[in-house]
């Protein structure tokens, strides 16, 4: 498993990094979400300014900066879960597929936009019921066992749990766990997924095996992840967006962003000289 | 000089050190003394007919507390049905809705309620429901146990439920489920080990109240039939057969206690049980 891990992860590297900005900037992409003059406060403290984006249809979009640069409560915006925090305030307009996502039924709109954390979150209950999970509160009609292999599969799980689908969640290691926690998602169908830094508490094996997947779940879904590692971000991604202190630096396609970013503060924070 | 006072450090830590181990040896103790007691002075008493005889007259000699053994148990039963529900639906408002002003307000009754002297329950429950119906009844007897389940199922359910990792709330949600499917489906299911303990907890504890019982349920010689009869039950009838002058009935108020001291040790055990099964919530 190791071993094969490794190679195809740095296959990844290369024909991200060889993929032409151009081809990617040259045809336009249909965007499944845009994001218009977003501002976002806790309180009296304002922690966005004036965000502007559009996130590409069944791409991996990259959200990176440095901590506190509001990077993750951007991503908690898009499926509405800055709502826990009563304070909260904001302004602008966010489209998903062409809807504004803050008149929709919140409910509604978090089956349609999944979200994996920065932990592993598994429920207290069996393999099978935490993938099961989502169809089920969502009053799902057709063959639960289906829709639990399917998303297995997805998440590059299935082999490895097939045998004990009914055992705790909490028997997996930390990486399965986060991978049964893409596929308790997935299970949902939704059309965005969010991942809020999803490698940040595993080891560099199951790190590898999460990145080989963001780049297959493409097919399938669209992908905006927070990424507090650069190299990650420059491998998964096809855009990136560079976060300072609330505000967008740089957002462009993600082989442009690191090799010829076009300002000098993306240059500094890519380089290591801070952040 | 300077080694004297050392010798008188040493003695005091020596002292200190020997002086709280007997006093936890004493603390074990303590109940070893009482279970030694019941079962000398009651084990006798217990046999077959204990547990299904009624009680025999004066003078003569075996009978039982069937009845109180069965009254107990219904008044129990009735006791959780009531208070159970108020104390668990209370805590989920507790931890999941109220704000906080609110919340302060009710978790400091909830206390005071706790600490009410439980012969003060009785009057109270003598006065709500004895006085107009005009006859002590189990559920007059259920009211008043059932009045002191609600705190204690109140505070525990919602340190339970608050001490659910928020990550999992989030996980719910995330996926589309709303607050009270949140609710419902992860939160309680997470903490039902740590809520069914308390309560469970919290029923060995009324087991053994008598006072809320003597002019609530009062007793009874004879089985009682439904739940408007005065009922006996096995605090009360220790209490009454244990004042009385009667050897017979002082042996069998023994036997009453070790059959009580049983039923809460059988009771903790379950709790125990259930809080070593199932799917538990690493800490994180």
């Amino acid at each position: 498993m190791q071993a094969s891990a490794k190679p195809e992860f740095s296959v990844n590297i290369v024909t991200n990094l060889t993929t032409p900005a151009s081809r990617e900037t040259a045809a336009p992409l249909p965007m499944r979400m845009t994001i218009t003059k977003l501002n976002f406060f806790y309180g009296p403290k304002q922690i966005l300014f004036d965000i502007n984006m559009g996130i590409a249809d069944k791409r991996v979009t990259a959200l990176i900066g440095p901590s506190g640069c509001g990077k993750s409560t951007l991503l908690r915006i898009l499926n509405r879960m800055h709502e826990t925090v009563s304070t909260s305030r904001l302004e602008g307009e966010i489209l998903l597929d062409g809807q504004n996502i803050l008149a929709q039924d919140v409910t509604a709109l978090r089956r349609q936009i999944g979200m994996v954390f920065q932990r592993p979150n598994p429920f207290p209950k069996s393999i099978y019921d935490n993938v099961a999970y989502g169809p089920r509160i969502n009053g799902y009609k057709g063959s639960l066992a289906d829709t639990v292999e399917k998303s297995l599969r997805h998440a590059a799980l299935w082999e490895e749990v097939k045998d004990h689908l009914h055992k705790s969640a909490y028997e997996l290691s930390g990486g399965q766990q986060q991978r049964l926690c893409i596929a308790r998602a997935l299970a949902v169908e939704p059309e965005v997924l969010l991942m809020d830094e999803p490698c940040s508490a595993l080891d560099p094996i199951s790190t590898a095996k999460i990145e080989e997947l963001m780049v297959e779940l493409k097919n399938l879904t669209t992908i905006v992840i927070v990424t507090h590692n650069m190299q990650q971000a420059a491998r998964v991604s096809d855009f990136t967006a560079f976060l300072l202190t609330g505000q967008i630096i740089e957002f462009s396609p993600t082989p442009h962003l690191f090799t010829t970013p076009s300002d000098p503060r993306t240059e500094a924070y890519i380089t290591g000289r801070f952040g | 000089m300077t080694s004297g006072r050392l010798r008188w450090r040493k003695f005091v830590s020596n002292f200190m050190l020997a002086m709280t181990g007997v006093c936890a040896f004493v603390s074990v103790l303590v109940l070893f003394f009482i279970l030694g007691y019941l079962v000398f002075n009651g084990g006798t008493s217990i046999n077959w007919d204990f547990f299904t005889k009624l009680p025999k007259p004066v003078g003569e000699a075996g009978g039982g507390m069937a009845n109180a053994i069965v009254g107990s148990g219904k008044i129990l039963l009735l006791a959780s049905l009531m208070g159970v529900p108020v104390g668990f639906l209370g805590g989920i408002y507790l931890a999941e809705f109220s704000g906080k002003g609110m919340a302060s307000v009710v978790r400091y009754a909830a206390d005071l309620l706790n600490g009410v002297p439980s012969i003060v329950i009785g009057i109270f429950a003598y006065s709500l429901v004895v006085l107009p119906f005009k006859h002590f009844s189990a559920y007059a007897g259920a009211f008043a146990l059932g009045m002191m389940m609600i705190p204690i199922t109140l505070r525990s359910t919602e340190e339970f439920l608050k001490s659910v990792p928020r990550m999992l709330r989030e996980g719910a949600m995330a996926l589309g489920a709303s607050k009270w499917k949140t609710i419902v489906t992860v939160i309680v299911p997470a903490a039902y080990r740590g809520i069914m303990t308390a309560i469970l907890l919290a029923l060995a504890r009324v087991a053994g109240e008598t006072a809320p019982l003597l002019f609530t349920a009062f007793g009874n010689r004879f089985e009682s039939h439904g739940w408007s009869q005065p009922t006996a039950t096995l605090p009360v009838m220790i209490y009454t057969y244990a004042v009385s002058p009667y050897d017979d009935w002082h042996r069998q108020a023994w036997a009453a206690g070790l059959v009580l001291l049983g039923l809460v040790l059988i009771i903790n055990i379950m709790a125990r049980t259930i809080l070593s099964r199932g799917i538990a919530v690493p800490r994180s």
